[in-house]
């Protein structure tokens, strides 16, 4: 209906994705954005934040929160939309990295893999991770909130210490092992035909790892974020959304509580599966201490700074928790060359920063400095613990919120409703 | 932790004694930590993931107060042990400061939302005060200077540490003092909190110092136990680490298998995870290959799990009522 947004005359009109032409036209010129942000073109590097987000050093953690996406995704339809607090998601993203390199890692004397190609692990991953989510269900589904919590911290330590148990799969100690490349192979053939993590060449463009991994993850995010938004629009995402709300009145409604916490469950550990996988091959040697309690609280972070229960939120959320830590570094770099120059403000920024010891300063610039100066990474956990804590105060909807708000302050604009 | 798996003594009874020693002293530190964890949870029913970071900086204070500045030490006359014991009231006393603060600015505002929220939000402070205590105070180097250091005595041919009796003690003063202190005005008006925030409000009781109370007890209490799970046998010979913190994540298993809102919940629990933990590292070290290196700090995940698939709201824990 043109001119009035709200009026929807179906069903089908009501649930539809994107129900206007602007969003449809705003999809489509943010897919082309995405898919252009990597290549050097002279339109792309107008806009703002993208332009820099395609130079290769940005490119590389760009990819690494799209694997982060991933995860959260799967955090999101077991936490948004089931309503489960579940502070156990790093441990299957263990689960799923420790498959795709039992399945496609190389053995040697004291290290298991069969070497399959990444068709066979990478479902594996996510597979494996799913069956692991339902053999925990019975316990998970009988305790509710800030027990299941607890529960779910449990697995966190026990997967550290299996990880300990079976050095075979997980790697020795602190080190781990390598995982199987990003590449894509017909069967255990010598050269892969799409290989992800070297520099290439594609029609007659040459294109680095980077983008070559940003194009095969940004299609898989897509798929997945599809696939999540869809299944909350589906009966199984309704049935959730209603064990969420009020788990008895669900059940009595005829929801069956037990079947659809499993499913959830093994939806969540399938994304977190996927996610470890795709991260441990990323980066190529993870240690197993990588899937620690500190990397569930990531994720819980990130979809309440985006704002629960929402896809959308799990996106904007994602981005900060992920690149917070490379705009604070950034941010702090430029206040320390401002404050080494002359004039009015870098007195100012010198207040801030500390450039060795005795200079009086909140933020050391000092690598090797562990002491009151904080070092920038001890500055940014700061920020992105005190961050958890103001919105879930001021803004319990996230980054989401604050754009509905911002957005019906338009809408009504110049009047306040 | 350094925690020695095993007992080596002359004989089976030596060895038992000494275990169980042991695991009476280690479960009265969990005992402590999920007493903790239980007020808080009576007042405000969330579960305070930032108990963690609380016991470093009781810890952290204490080797300060009386470490590097000797503030009782430099007045006061008499033994060292007396110094001591004053720089550990006032060093939880400190962080009961900390308690009271996270309460009025970040908890306080969050009643009536859900309980996944403020448990969020405590997790966000855990972080918040963890990279301050690790990162902007150097805690590597310090010391806390326990008076009885890693001394033992003996019963018959069993070594016990000082340390596992003042733990003991310590614990058993704690709970006898929230069992008196449930008798008192303040903790009536807390236990009608925990039954019902509204029926208490309606009865005149002022529910803000009722938080006010169970959180700067929780850290305080917080604050003991980090400072004796950084004491010799446990910790690091009595070194301030990040250990401390870990600690607190141990005994979570104890306050569920207990059950979160039982004070009786939280003194089994606590003994049960500690003698479990300590008798399996004693009793299954010759499976160790089999069990993997250091699986005595799995067994408490591993008894609470079976614990809640028996009773899903631990031993004592209340069992709750849900309505449509």
């Amino acid at each position: 209906m043109r001119g009035r947004p709200n009026l929807y005359t179906s069903y089908e009109a009501e649930t539809q994705l994107f129900p206007t032409t602007t969003k449809k036209v705003l999809l489509g010129v943010g897919l082309l954005v995405l898919v252009l942000m990597p290549f050097d073109l002279w339109v792309v590097d107008q806009i703002p934040v993208v332009r820099f987000l395609g130079d290769s050093i940005w490119l590389r953690l760009v990819n690494k929160m799209l694997i982060f996406i991933i995860g959260a995704l799967g955090l999101h339809l077991l936490s948004g939309l089931a309503g489960q607090l579940s502070l156990g998601h790093s441990f299957f993203g263990g689960v799923g990295a420790c498959t795709a390199v039992l399945v496609g890692g190389k053995a040697s004397t004291n290290l298991w893999g069969w070497g399959m190609p990444m068709w066979v692990w990478l479902p594996a991953a996510g597979v494996v991770a799913a069956l692991i989510g339902v053999a925990i269900a019975p316990t998970a589904v009988r305790v509710r909130g800030l027990y299941l919590g607890i529960v779910t911290l449990g697995l966190v330590f026990i997967g550290l210490h299996l990880s300990r148990v079976f050095p075979e799969i997980a790697g020795p100690g602190d080190l781990g092992r390598k995982w199987p490349r990003l590449e894509l192979r017909f069967w255990k053939e010598e050269d892969p035909f799409l290989d992800f993590s070297r520099d290439g060449h594609w029609f007659w463009f040459d294109v680095s790892k980077h983008q070559k991994t940003y194009f095969f993850l940004l299609l898989l995010v897509i798929l997945m974020a599809w696939w999540a938004v869809n299944l909350g629009r589906t009966r199984t995402g309704r049935a959730l959304a209603a064990i969420r709300d009020r788990d008895i009145a669900a059940e009595i409604m005829g929801v069956p509580e037990f079947r659809y916490k499993t499913t959830a469950f093994a939806l969540s550990s399938f994304y977190a599966g996927i996610s470890g996988a795709l991260f441990a091959s990323f980066v190529g040697q993870v240690p197993p201490e990588q899937w620690s309690l500190r990397a569930s609280v990531t994720f819980l972070a990130a979809l309440l700074i985006g704002g629960m229960g929402r896809v959308s939120g799990v996106f904007m959320g994602s981005f900060f928790v992920v690149m917070s830590h490379r705009f604070v570094e950034e941010i702090v770099d430029w206040a320390q060359h401002q404050a080494e120059g002359e004039g009015l403000f870098s007195s100012v920024f010198d207040f801030f920063i500390s450039r060795g010891s005795g200079d009086g300063g909140l933020i050391s610039v000092a690598q090797t400095a562990l002491g009151y100066p904080l070092p920038a990474s001890a500055l940014d956990e700061i920020i992105y613990g005190a961050l958890i804590v103001i919105f879930l105060l001021f803004e319990p909807l996230g980054m989401y919120g604050i754009w509905i708000k911002v957005r019906n302050y338009w809408k009504g604009w110049p009047f306040s409703y | 932790m350094s925690l020695l798996p095993v007992v080596l003594a002359a004989n089976a009874v030596d060895t038992f004694v000494q275990t169980f020693f042991r695991g009476a002293a280690l479960g009265s530190l969990y005992a402590l930590l999920a007493l903790s964890f239980v007020l808080v949870f009576k007042a405000s029913q969330t579960v305070n993931f930032a108990e963690g970071a609380m016991a470093l900086a009781g810890t952290w204070f204490l080797s300060m107060v009386f470490v590097d500045w000797d503030i009782p030490g430099r007045w006061l006359g008499g033994p060292t042990w007396i110094h001591w014991c004053l720089a550990v009231v006032l060093a939880a006393g400190m962080t009961a400061v900390i308690g009271l603060v996270v309460e009025r600015v970040a908890i306080r505002p969050l009643i009536g939302q859900p309980h996944f929220s403020m448990a969020m939000v405590t997790l966000g402070i855990e972080v918040v005060i963890t990279i301050v205590a690790v990162d902007a105070v150097h805690l590597t180097p310090r010391v806390l200077a326990v008076p009885w250091g890693a001394d033992t005595f003996k019963i018959g041919g069993a070594f016990v540490a000082w340390s596992y009796l003042a733990a003991m003690v310590m614990a058993g003063a704690a709970f006898l003092g929230t069992w008196r202190f449930f008798k008192t005005r303040a903790g009536v008006a807390m236990r009608a909190t925990a039954f019902d925030q509204e029926a208490a409000l309606a009865q005149g009781i002022n529910v803000g110092r009722v938080f006010a109370i169970a959180w700067g007890l929780g850290a305080a209490l917080a604050a003991l136990s980090g400072i004796f799970a950084s004491m010799a046998p446990w910790g690091p010979a009595g070194v301030v680490s990040r250990d401390g913190a870990f600690f607190v994540f141990r005994a979570l298993p104890a306050v569920v298998l207990g059950g979160l809102d039982s004070v009786v919940g939280a003194l089994v629990g606590g003994l049960i995870i500690g003698f479990a933990e300590v008798f399996a590292g004693q009793y299954l070290a010759d499976h160790a290959s089999l069990l993997g290196y250091g699986y005595q700090q799995v067994v408490p995940y591993v008894v609470m799990l079976i614990g809640l698939l028996i009773r899903p709201y631990g031993i004592f824990g209340t069992k709750e009522v849900r309505r449509v």
